[in-house]
């Protein structure tokens, strides 16, 4: 399977299985598209291009074509599906864990009119996890990650701030036993940020491998949705704090992320505002919301959407050649040494490797599932004990999905986001046709923007 | 880059190769990251030393 298109002056030609990227003159694209639709003789092939292209002698169709077969022949061009029958989307996935989502707070002091977690609290009671909670969901990962060495736990809520004792207690107790059972905890903090100090700064950098920081943009984008309880923005709280603690990072990574809506379909404008406060670690994601809420994105955004990646993966480039660039979540992609066969086929571990824990103790799928008692897997003590949603989440891959089959990009998303498509169609196993367009047009513009860097 | 006439071939990871080589499950959680939402596997890094 190959996919084909032209953006930003680039003809480029991804063969699929192969990960072969081939960029490639109009004359050649149109021959590989031809080939493709196998509705030509290659001397019908010859002919249209002779029309097409008058100024081109024989020997220079011959030539391009070689190239194509050559291709063609070293399976980098219309390569088989070698990977169909890997028996992972079985159960191999199964009974390893390797990160865990810990809502250490079903609270908040936001009161986001977005939050899927409900401000805070996931439809339910408002909440802090204990210690104890949290060190027996340290040791059930421990016991449960099988020969894994790197292990990752989130601080998430809600607003995992509002337990910070019990947060730097956990990475205490984590660090206390790495050694002993030769694993290393990767620890990440998503956070709002109204209750960063000093203290909080020198623990996140110091104990965090990861910190994403939560900022939609603009003021004005920004404080529309993200307020507090009594009704005002919190742009001007957080973004000193975030300046802050960003100045003082000397080690890991970190991520400014926002949530774009129906509100701001212009995101670029808040990603650029981002960049141009400092910060150069950026993502920004689409609202996941019920369709009828006003904020929702529509059917009539979705072009504007598609256009917005674009002019962002232009700039991106632009400031790139002029030495002020910055990173964009979803456009890290690494040619050369990106994720394996395994990795592009297994999906995102959600209810298998990857687990969320309430404050309680409960097991979800992960933390887009909380709310939902149907998806209550065990909980930290007892382990997994939904034994048939664990093995129907095994088979969430990039081969498990019908609409997925014919998709050129299900080895870039491997069959995308388990909770999206369960809230879209009300099955894991199908996608979401929405976000999917997302995702192809944010894999087009990285693919381009990568290729586009080679030649600074 | 790979120079031909019309066609420039470029730089990535070898995937049927990977069959061989890959699966050593070291690399982070899709979603473990900065997005939590809408997650793929292909901006991940492969963390396999052995590769």
């Amino acid at each position: 399977m190959i996919h084909q298109y032209k953006l930003n002056g680039y003809n480029i030609v991804l063969d699929v299985y192969s990960n072969s990227i081939h960029v490639v003159d109009d004359v050649a694209y149109d021959i590989i598209s031809m080939y493709n639709n196998k509705n030509k003789s290659q001397e019908e092939i010859i002919e249209k291009i002779l029309t097409d292209y008058p100024n081109l002698t024989m020997d220079e169709v011959l030539d391009c074509i070689s190239e194509i077969k050559h291709l063609e022949n070293e399976n980098k061009l219309f390569s088989e599906d070698q990977y169909k029958d890997i028996p992972l989307h079985k159960k191999s996935a199964k009974n390893v864990v390797k990160a865990l989502c810990l809502h250490v707070a079903h609270t908040c002091n936001l009161n986001c009119e977005y939050c899927f977690a409900s401000q805070g609290n996931y439809k339910g009671k408002r909440a802090l996890m204990t210690y104890e909670v949290g060190k027996q969901a340290l040791d059930f990962l421990i016991h449960n990650s099988g020969t894994r060495r790197n292990l990752e736990v989130d601080f998430f809520g809600g607003e995992p701030l509002m337990n910070l004792d019990v947060c730097k207690k956990l990475v205490k107790y984590a660090r206390n036993i790495e050694e002993q059972y030769d694993k290393h905890f990767r620890f990440t903090l998503t956070t709002n940020g109204m209750l960063i100090d000093d203290e909080v700064i020198e623990f996140a950098n110091e104990q965090m491998d990861n910190v994403v920081l939560s900022l939609d943009g603009r003021k004005d984008v920004h404080d529309r949705l993200r307020k507090d309880i009594r009704g005002n923005g919190s742009y001007d709280v957080i973004v000193p704090k975030f300046k802050k603690l960003i100045n003082n990072r000397t080690k890991g990574t970190y991520y400014l992320r926002g949530t774009f809506t129906h509100f701001n379909t212009d995101f670029t404008n808040d990603i650029l505002h981002m960049a141009d406060l400092g910060f150069t670690q950026l993502s920004m994601e689409p609202v996941v919301c019920p369709p009828e809420d006003p904020y929702a994105l529509t059917k009539e955004d979705l072009p504007i959407i598609l256009e917005q990646y674009e002019i962002l993966a232009k700039e991106m480039l632009k400031r790139e050649k002029h030495g002020n660039g910055f990173t964009f979540y979803h456009y890290m992609i690494d040619l050369a040494h990106g994720p394996c066969i395994y990795k592009r086929m297994s999906g995102c571990g959600s209810g298998t490797e990857y687990l969320a824990v309430t404050p309680w103790g409960e097991l979800f799928p992960c933390h887009q599932f909380v709310s939902d008692p149907k998806y209550s897997m065990g909980d930290v003590w007892k382990g997994i004990t939904n034994i048939p949603l664990q093995d129907e989440f095994s088979m969430c891959n990039a081969y498990a999905r019908k609409e997925c089959k014919d998709c050129w990009a299900k080895l870039y998303c491997s069959g995308g986001c388990a909770a999206n498509a369960y809230h879209a169609s009300g099955s894991i196993l199908s996608t979401y046709e929405y976000g999917c367009e997302l995702f192809k047009k944010r894999m087009e513009c990285a693919i381009m923007l990568q290729i586009a860097k080679q030649e600074i | 880059m790979e120079n031909k006439k019309r066609i420039k071939t470029i730089e990535t990871r070898d995937l049927a190769n990977s069959m061989k080589n890959g699966g050593c499950g070291e690399c982070q959680t899709s979603c473990q990251s900065a997005c939590k939402t809408s997650c793929g596997v292909a901006n991940q890094q492969c963390e396999n030393k052995k590769k």
